[in-house]
């Protein structure tokens, strides 16, 4: 009965393959969310009393806006019931106004249906739906325009969850339904914990306690950013180091920003284009350097004329850059602006 | 006959010879049963395809160089229709998403999730997932950028994304935050020469001193591609290459080269009106505005003295990020050489 086997019995089978440290360490319940206390506190008393408001989630990058929503969907439904009750809408659907009137329409119309009493003892399953709309501020306001009497219609069946990094991207309309929850900045102390606690569960070896916290200071505070950085640094290397991490972050070193420092404290004009065609050969970051530059410079011993005349040069340049200016122009603009400035 | 560019491009890890801890440390993440996505920044000319080359041929093995080019229509809100040309093998695709101009977001939403939605069929493949190389990274529009960030998440079993760019600056935050960020700087000028030095031998090309590839390195801005690519005019044009042989800019950058010095030398009215010509020429020629607009900036830089080149500078930033956004790049070209003829007569 060979012909029956499958064919590709000789190939080694794979090991299932793994996923990142970001999905997999991604809290599964409520009790598991590092820090965002005020915020979890709030909602776990919504999941004994089964009632939701509309919510809208703000807050930097990296601080636990989609985990705990996710995290939240899970503790009400559980997760049978959980593929039926919540809708995940992010910017990689197609939004548009169309979208806005059918799909979410169509999701929110139909009531919910029984649920099974072996599921209602082990998890609230209110009678009610959920949305999710990640990356909100990316809609166009057209769209947000078209959720307004949705949302009202049919918060019977429905309830919504926006999550924006900008919650001034939001039309007032809108935000003005919702409760806001604004994710602030992680504490350090809980970002080491779940950093801590990944490193015991991969067995990654760091160098010492310092590794870890020069690790959230590269990445500011994004947790989700330490933990990929965390991931590739350890495929590197069997220890991990505070330099393999910031080669890996994308960081411009401190030589170098001293350098430039240097050279627009006392070079001439044609030190500076010099040093700024290199600096851009190297092929490191402007605008990483410009955020370097400013964390050095405005908080350095000069006069607050030139302090103020700096910030005005980073910010018109930053605004550039994203625009996708010329780096090297930009940048031959900031040091000759800077040395400027400092020469004032 | 292909040209020496791509004959002599190397094509596996072992044969890169340039950056060579980037070049160890991304064979070793390629090893791993983890590949993280990647995001490749630096000039260009500086390696960053060769090394995407390296990495699937490390991932894939050979099935990896029998590509095709197909291409796609993809539907784009409505009736409207979108083509896009893509180059794949079994195991990668390929997309420059900037062809679809505004439209890119499209190409992110239908065409991405469709491939990352089809599972590996060769069950003798390395690995499960398909990779997927994004060029020209920094020209995508921020909804392209925010349709990729949950893409890049939720499809991880079956896709791993590499991204190209050659500025870091208009990817955004939540991006990079997803990516591993891999900078490849430029090769030093005397790399170049040495790589310029072993074609020339394997091509047999009669080298007189090693002086003249000095000055085709230099002259190329630390550009290997563009180094090379000289190395062979040069050739085509003398066999042999002498320490006196004049290395050929090309056309376009002579021709702004003149502008530039016209422009220092008589900052006048109708010393504008005639550049005015010029710079339509090259824009018809298809050169980018911004990068008419570079080159011009530092030609002019060397000619004046210090003290007017702060105010060049400023506008030359101010222009340029006009092009940008604006869509009429004759204008603002224009102006900054207004400005900067205004400039050098209020001295």
């Amino acid at each position: 009965m060979s012909f029956f086997k499958p064919k590709a019995t000789n190939s080694t089978p794979r090991a299932p393959t793994k996923v990142p440290w970001t999905e997999k360490y991604r809290p599964k319940s409520l009790n598991d969310v590092a820090a965002q206390d005020a915020i979890v506190s709030v909602l776990k008393k919504t999941l004994q009393s089964s009632n939701l408001p509309h919510m809208l989630f703000y807050g930097p990058p990296g601080t636990g806006k989609t985990s705990t929503i996710l995290a939240l969907a899970r503790d009400l439904y559980g997760p049978e019931l959980r593929k039926t009750r919540v809708l995940e809408l992010n910017a990689s659907d197609d939004r548009g106004i169309s979208v806005v009137r059918e799909k979410i329409k169509n999701f929110s119309r139909t009531a919910v249906g029984n649920v099974s009493s072996e599921i209602r003892q082990k998890y609230p399953a209110p009678d009610f739906k959920l949305i999710i709309l990640d990356e909100a501020d990316m809609m166009t306001h057209d769209a947000q325009a078209a959720l307004r009497r949705t949302m009202e219609n049919y918060a019977k069946t429905t309830r919504f969850c926006l999550i924006c990094n900008y919650v001034t991207r939001i039309i007032d309309p809108l935000a003005s339904r919702c409760s806001k929850f604004r994710f602030k900045e992680l504490s350090q102390e809980s970002a080491l914990n779940r950093l801590q606690y990944i490193c015991e569960q991969e067995n990654v070896e760091v160098e010492d306690e310092e590794v870890l916290r020069s690790l959230l200071k590269l990445t500011n505070g994004d947790l989700r950013q330490s933990i990929t950085l965390l991931q590739s640094a350890a495929g590197f290397a069997p220890v991990v180091t505070k330099d393999i991490l910031s080669e890996l972050a994308g960081v411009v070193p401190d030589n170098i920003v001293s350098k430039v420092i240097e050279v627009a404290e006392i070079g001439n004009q044609k030190q500076i284009e010099k040093a700024v065609e290199n600096i851009i050969l190297d092929g490191y970051s402007v605008s990483e350097l410009l955020d370097q530059l400013h964390d050095t410079l405005l908080t350095s011993v000069i006069s607050s004329k030139s302090k103020s005349m700096l910030a005005n040069t980073f910010s018109v340049a930053n605004r550039r850059l994203v625009d996708g200016g010329d780096e090297h122009i930009e940048l031959l603009n900031i040091v000759t602006q800077t040395a400027q400035a400092l020469k004032a | 006959m292909s040209l020496w560019v791509h004959e002599f491009r190397p094509s596996n890890f072992a044969e890169l010879d340039l950056n060579e801890r980037l070049t160890d440390n991304l064979r070793q993440l390629c090893t791993e049963e983890e590949l993280p996505h990647l995001l490749l920044y630096g000039p260009p000319g500086s390696g960053k395809q060769t090394r995407v080359g390296a990495c699937l041929q490390e991932l894939f093995g050979a099935g990896s160089r029998r590509i095709k080019i197909e291409s796609r229509q993809l539907d784009a809100g409505g009736s409207k229709k979108l083509e896009i040309t893509m180059v794949s093998s079994v195991y990668h695709v390929e997309i420059t998403p900037s062809e679809a101009g505004n439209q890119d977001r499209f190409v992110v939403q239908e065409l991405l999730k469709e491939i990352a939605q089809t599972q590996q069929i060769d069950q003798n493949a390395k690995h499960r997932y398909k990779v997927v190389v994004i060029n020209e990274a920094d020209h995508l529009t921020r909804e392209a950028q925010a349709a990729l960030r949950r893409t890049m998440e939720i499809y991880t079993s079956n896709l791993r994304i590499v991204m190209v760019a050659t500025s870091l600056s208009p990817i955004m935050e939540p991006i990079r935050s997803r990516t591993l960020l891999v900078r490849v700087p430029a090769p030093s000028e005397d790399e170049i020469a040495k790589v310029l030095q072993s074609i020339a031998a394997a091509k047999r090309v009669s080298v007189q001193s090693d002086a003249v590839l000095h000055k085709i390195a230099a002259t190329s801005q630390r550009n290997m591609r563009k180094a090379i690519l000289m190395l062979e005019a040069m050739y085509a044009q003398n066999e042999q290459l002498t320490e006196s042989a004049v290395v050929p800019l090309a056309d376009w950058e002579a021709v702004i080269k003149k502008e530039a010095f016209e422009i220092v030398k008589s900052p006048t009215t109708s010393k504008l009106a005639e550049v005015r010509g010029t710079n339509y020429e090259l824009l018809s020629h298809c050169i980018p505005p911004q990068i008419i607009l570079r080159t011009l900036l530092l030609q002019i830089l060397p000619l004046v003295d210090a003290k007017a080149a702060p105010g060049i500078i400023e506008a030359a930033a101010l222009f340029d990020h006009r092009i940008r956004l604006g869509t009429k790049a004759i204008f603002h070209l224009e102006a900054f050489v207004a400005r900067v003829m205004n400039v050098l007569s209020s001295r």
